[in-house]
């Protein structure tokens, strides 16, 4: 009998292959599953819309200039990202924690960030569907007009607020690792008041400049704010600051998101370990 | 033996609920989570109006839409909060199977497990008009409220929003995914119809006749009138009713409601029993 089959290990990967491996791992889960139970196209997908045309119709009721519309339906569109991270990456390690698998993240020898990168890249699909929804719609029922000034800088603001958003969630899912509980009502707490902060649904130059300022440490706030100088014909001056400072403090957050990320993670992780946080549930 | 069997059940259901709601932190923190919340959704509101209005707070509008935000607080908390006990229960605690085969009555446990959000709701609905008079000179007047007619029309509608919660709950016994978020769902398209920050003026008029079947459109309209008076009658959505006509609108509809919730849950829980899904868990 020939045994070398069942003794043959799969080659072993390390470094960037290691990492890579883990990503499409963790995606692969939500990638299938959302194939397997298409209800998701209804309450991810159409019901969002009837947030974003609640606020279009207060703008309506209140007289407001067309490029409001434009505005809230932008940002209904960018709330799925923000929903993403929220609770598809920063509390899902006390998910994990209460499914009873993160001990196995830990004990497994890849990268936490790995992880959290293939359950942002696995929810993407969802995500990025669920805005491209709202903006069709909204943008179809309510009529807005785009006209976009720079196809490559709309793009850099996109990819760079993306990265500096998903580095944030990495980061806030390292402290996620040390509560109970609560994560789920801390998670619930950061939607009204970021909403509020980041301007998802009007000019964030509204807001007094230091508290503007402060929000802006929130990677969508710049994000958006460039996004409409960029789409919309007047949104230039409604903007906050100048896209090109926009673009490069934005820069600025996802090299400090991304790297801060790995370094709490390591911490949070240590923590974690120390003080026998990895298994508790504590209903 | 059954009215104090429903009291029992009821009464444990809201010690139950309140525990759950606030024992995940201190006092101090779970107030601030509970001011923080309804402030800030209110606050999105008062600068899109501040924007547009240039800070004119004497408008009728203003009123209309602060305090039809603030009670539609009561929309989400009160029925999401019955309608999540399924949810909780089933997934989280995976109780509910005990709950049935305990000595009491499963529609008024549900119903009493939406007492404790309706407590953090009430809460929140009080800082948020408060904060309203005090910094957004909202033109509410305590001396000239109607008390009697927003007493009434208040617990006509916490129960009528208890039996929403309840036919939302009924549903979510048969639901596997994405069950969690019925209540929550509903709540947001009832944002659109009900009137509650904006006329229905504003809709199309093919959209309209849901905002009427609504009682929330009604219950809304008689909160408005009972705290502002003149000023909520400057909309001409409802402005042809008086508020006994509007009353007997909400009890109507509120009776429909009800009669629905109740044949409902038995329906749904008939089926959950019959198809094995009262102890079903997900893991979703």
């Amino acid at each position: 009998m020939n045994t070398s089959s069942l003794t043959q290990h799969p080659a072993k990967v390390t470094g960037w292959q290691l990492f890579l491996k883990t990503v499409w791992a963790r995606s692969y889960p939500r990638l299938i599953g959302q194939q397997r139970d298409l209800s998701w196209l209804i309450f991810d997908m159409l019901l969002p819309i009837g947030g974003v045309i609640a606020y279009v119709c207060v703008y309506k009721a209140i007289g407001a200039p067309n490029e409001y519309i434009g505005f809230v339906v932008m940002g209904g569109a960018m709330t799925a990202f923000w929903m993403n991270v929220l609770w598809s990456m920063s509390s899902q390690l006390y998910w994990e924690k209460e499914q009873g698998n993160l001990g196995l993240y830990i004990m497994a020898p890849n990268s936490m960030m790995a992880i959290l990168l293939g359950m942002a890249l696995g929810g993407m699909l969802a995500t990025t569907l669920r805005a491209a929804i709202v903006m069709v719609v909204g943008s179809l029922i309510f009529q807005v007009q785009y006209q976009v000034a720079s196809f490559f800088q709309l793009f850099a603001v996109f990819v760079l607020a993306m990265t500096a958003l998903y580095g944030m969630g990495m980061m806030t899912s390292s402290l996620f690792l040390l509560l109970g509980r609560e994560a789920w009502h801390f998670s619930n707490l950061a939607q009204e008041p970021v909403y509020l902060a980041s301007g998802f649904y009007f000019p964030i130059r509204a807001l007094p400049f230091w508290v503007a300022a402060a929000a802006s440490v929130i990677p969508l706030t710049l994000g958006l704010d460039a996004m409409r100088q960029l789409v919309f014909p007047s949104g230039f001056k409604l903007g906050f600051l100048n896209t090109g400072l926009e673009i490069g403090i934005l820069i600025g957050l996802a090299v400090f998101f991304l790297v801060g990320a790995k370094l709490l993670l390591a911490k949070m992780e240590k923590l974690a370990i120390r003080e026998g946080r990895l298994t508790e549930t504590r209903r | 033996m059954q009215r104090s069997g429903s009291w029992r059940s009821f009464k444990m259901a809201a010690w139950l609920g309140w525990q759950i709601e606030s024992n995940w932190a201190d006092p101090f923190l779970f107030a601030i989570y509970s001011i923080i919340k309804p402030l800030s959704g209110a606050a999105i509101l008062v600068v899109m109006y501040a924007i547009i209005s240039k800070g004119n707070f004497t408008s009728p509008l203003f009123p209309y839409i602060y305090i039809g935000n603030a009670f539609y607080i009561y929309v989400g908390q009160v029925m999401t909060g019955v309608s999540w006990a399924v949810i909780d229960d089933r997934e989280h605690y995976k109780t509910l199977k005990y709950m049935y085969i305990a000595p009491i009555r499963i529609p008024i446990y549900l119903l009493g497990r939406g007492v404790a959000r309706f407590l953090t709701g009430s809460f929140s609905v009080v800082i948020t008009l408060v904060v309203g008079v005090w910094f957004l000179h909202l033109p509410l007047d305590v001396t000239r409220v109607n008390w009697p007619l927003f007493t009434m029309t208040l617990l006509v509608g916490i129960v009528m929003l208890g039996m929403l919660g309840l036919l939302l709950g009924s549903f979510s016994l048969l639901l596997v995914h994405h069950s969690g978020f019925v209540g929550d769902a509903v709540a947001g398209a009832l944002y659109i119809f009900s009137g509650a920050i904006f006329p229905l003026e504003v809709l199309p008029a093919w959209l309209r006749p849901i905002g009427f079947a609504m009682p929330i459109t009604y219950w809304l309209e008689l909160i408005r009138r009972s705290l502002i008076g003149n000023v909520a009658q400057a909309f001409p959505t409802l402005a042809g009713f008086s508020d006994a006509q509007l009353f007997a609108i909400l009890m109507g509809l509120s009776l429909a409601f009800g009669a629905a919730s109740i044949f409902a849950f038995r329906f749904c829980d008939h089926r959950a029993r019959e198809r094995g899904l009262i102890d079903r868990v997900t893991n979703y």
